[in-house]
């Protein structure tokens, strides 16, 4: 077992980046983030890591674009308006096919407080191009460490950015985690990286352009032709979908959550439980890809949805169109929260006021 | 006196099996031409990373036959710096960028790589316009100077042009500053000792190193390749004089 702490979840990103081998990280002041970057602050050049603050948000994506460049493993993280200007360096890191890390802590529209208003961006690509990342929506501090570790995996193995999305509630409670270094088997070479011409095996030059098909390239001589082969990646990235259940076996409604709004759901789901309503609960762990064909099955037994999430709905149109009109999904959104000013949070009360109405309606 | 043979291709040069866009007459090529030279004579083309960012400047990490990459415009010394601090020392990193990459759109990345002394050489072409997208106002678009989004000429609603080897001469992390012209064999061979000193800066870990190269846009300044070289002596050398700004063995 290893070294167990209790930790920030903003903190357990670093703790998670470290034991994932991480050597470089750029950021910029933003909160609800600021612990990241501090954490990386104190923690990487102490151990021969690198630690540069850049300008922007603009200059952190583009530092990493670089450090990415290198093939090592690189990371930045930020919160929702410094993501905004993250953009274009998403579509860039995609189309240069540049494997890295990107930690969202939403924070709530422009205000410092919660909310889980980065969904669509983050889950359709919020840059220009035609790209999509895999989204890792974390739910507990243990679980931000892992998927840190899981995030270096799977962009190495695809060479497309991995965004962990996580919020200021995840980022800003503590909880103990258990600190271990996971493997999740080899990972090819990265022949392609830029570390000078005397250290590549075939001795020729390494080229790495943000415009792979504008400028043609031996892996791609034309735009189709990267477009073909940006397709083929998507058919691959589309398979590595994760999530949780919760006691779907003769669930009548089923909650569907993610982030800190899963734990609340949890409790609400167990409440209900208590007082014999048949609810079950299904926590994307990924986004993106988004866990359609549990829900579709469920869907097809009978079963209807209800969508809790902290923003005014936008996980909730992904599940509509993946139950084809097949059942009812309705949402909880960030208007039941149980303070009208921005300390407000969604509590279990308004999820369970919501399940008691809609198993009532059931029963009719 | 000893006489070279300026023209040709060097040695570091990627041959295409099609033509490359350098427009005729323009000095991307040959600002590029002596970095080639360089980067041979020096010894450093094993080691060596060169960051474009977007524009004719482009066109450079095509042709350099040692490791380059592209970065979105006006980003190359952010991408550049963080090669540098990932890789170390025996790292050569040089952003090859035109006066927009490096001054209108790049200014944050320019200007903090250079405060923070990052250990990385960046070149800037300056031909007073957009080259790739046909010759609009830049940052080094002198006054008077007619372009397609100054069509009266540069004056005062467009405000005034940035000498970036200056201003950057007065930031405490920087090594080594300097301006440059390509327009007879004498400054050609000054410019050339300019770029080498710059990477020798970097090469001897002081801080960061600059050199801007005043450079002809023939097309888009609807002059012959000959008038633009006498535009560059007549026009541009009063405005944006030649010669070092910084050059220091410590800072300190």
């Amino acid at each position: 077992m290893g070294e167990r702490i209790l930790v920030q979840g903003n903190e357990a990103v670093g703790w998670g980046a470290l034991a994932a081998d991480c050597r470089a990280f750029f950021g910029y002041p933003i909160t609800p983030q600021n612990e990241v970057m501090e954490w990386f602050a104190r923690e990487f050049p102490k151990r021969g890591r690198v630690f540069l603050q850049s300008a922007s948000e603009t200059g952190s994506i583009n530092m990493l674009t670089g450090g990415a460049m290198t093939g090592v493993r690189a990371m930045t993280s930020t919160s929702s308006p410094g993501w905004a200007l993250m953009q274009e360096g998403f579509s860039n890191l995609t189309a240069a096919e540049l494997p890295c890390v990107i930690v969202e802590v939403q924070r709530g529209w422009n205000t410092t407080r919660h909310s889980q208003t980065t969904y669509k961006s983050a889950t359709r690509g919020g840059g220009f191009g035609d790209y999509r990342t895999i989204v890792l929506a974390p739910a507990s501090i243990q679980e931000i460490h892992d998927l840190i570790q899981l995030a270096f995996y799977l962009t190495d193995k695809y060479r497309n950015p991995t965004v962990v999305l996580s919020d200021a509630i995840l980022g800003q409670m503590m909880e103990p985690l258990e600190m271990k270094t996971l493997d999740f088997g080899p990972l090819p070479e990265k022949d392609w990286a830029l570390t000078g011409k005397a250290t590549h095996k075939d001795g020729k030059k390494r080229f790495t352009p943000i415009a792979y098909g504008m400028i043609p390239t031996p892996r791609y001589p034309s735009l189709l032709s990267f477009w073909k082969g940006y397709e083929e990646k998507l058919r691959e990235m589309e398979k590595e979908i994760r999530y949780a259940t919760y006691q779907l076996e003769d669930a009548e409604l089923i909650l569907i959550a993610f982030g800190y709004v899963a734990r609340v759901c949890q409790e609400a789901m167990l409440r209900a439980r208590v007082k014999g309503l048949k609810v079950g609960m299904i926590r994307p762990i990924t986004l993106w890809p988004f866990p359609a064909q549990i829900i579709k099955e469920k869907a097809s037994t009978g079963a209807d949805f209800l969508v809790v999430e902290d923003n005014l709905g936008q996980m909730v149109e992904d599940v509509r169109i993946t139950v084809e009109g097949q059942a009812q999904v309705h949402l909880v959104n960030c208007l039941a929260r149980h303070l009208p000013t921005e300390e407000g949070a969604i509590y279990p009360e308004k999820v369970i006021e919501k399940i008691e109405s809609l198993m009532e309606e059931r029963g009719r | 006196m000893k006489r070279e043979w300026i023209t040709g291709t060097p040695r570091l040069w990627v041959r295409y099996p099609v033509p490359i866009a350098f427009c005729s007459g323009c000095q991307h090529a040959s600002a590029l031409k002596i970095l080639c030279e360089l980067v041979e004579e020096m010894g450093i083309e094993g080691n060596s990373i060169l960051m474009a960012g977007v524009g004719c400047s482009t066109m450079a990490a095509m042709l350099v036959d040692f490791d380059s990459g592209i970065t979105a415009h006006g980003r190359p010394c952010d991408a550049a710096s963080a090669i540098k601090r990932i890789l170390g020392e025996k790292t050569v990193v040089i952003t090859w960028q035109g006066d927009g990459d490096t001054f209108a759109i790049g200014t944050e990345p320019t200007l903090h790589a250079a405060a923070r002394g990052e250990k990385i050489t960046t070149i800037m072409i300056n031909n007073g316009n957009y080259g790739t997208t046909g010759g609009q106002l830049a940052p080094t678009t002198i006054m008077g100077q007619v372009t397609t989004t100054s069509p009266e000429g540069r004056a005062e609603p467009q405000g005034y042009p940035i000498s970036v080897a200056e201003l950057l001469a007065n930031l405490k992390g920087v090594a080594y500053s300097a301006r440059g012209a390509l327009t007879s064999p004498a400054n050609y061979q000054r410019t050339k000792r300019y770029m080498k000193t710059a990477l020798q800066k970097q090469m001897d870990n002081i801080g960061y190193s600059f050199v801007e190269i005043l450079s002809a846009c023939p097309p888009n300044w609807r002059l012959s390749p000959r008038e633009s070289l006498r535009w560059i002596e007549e026009k541009m050398i009063p405005q944006f004089p030649l010669g070092e700004f910084k050059n220091i063995d410590r800072i300190i």
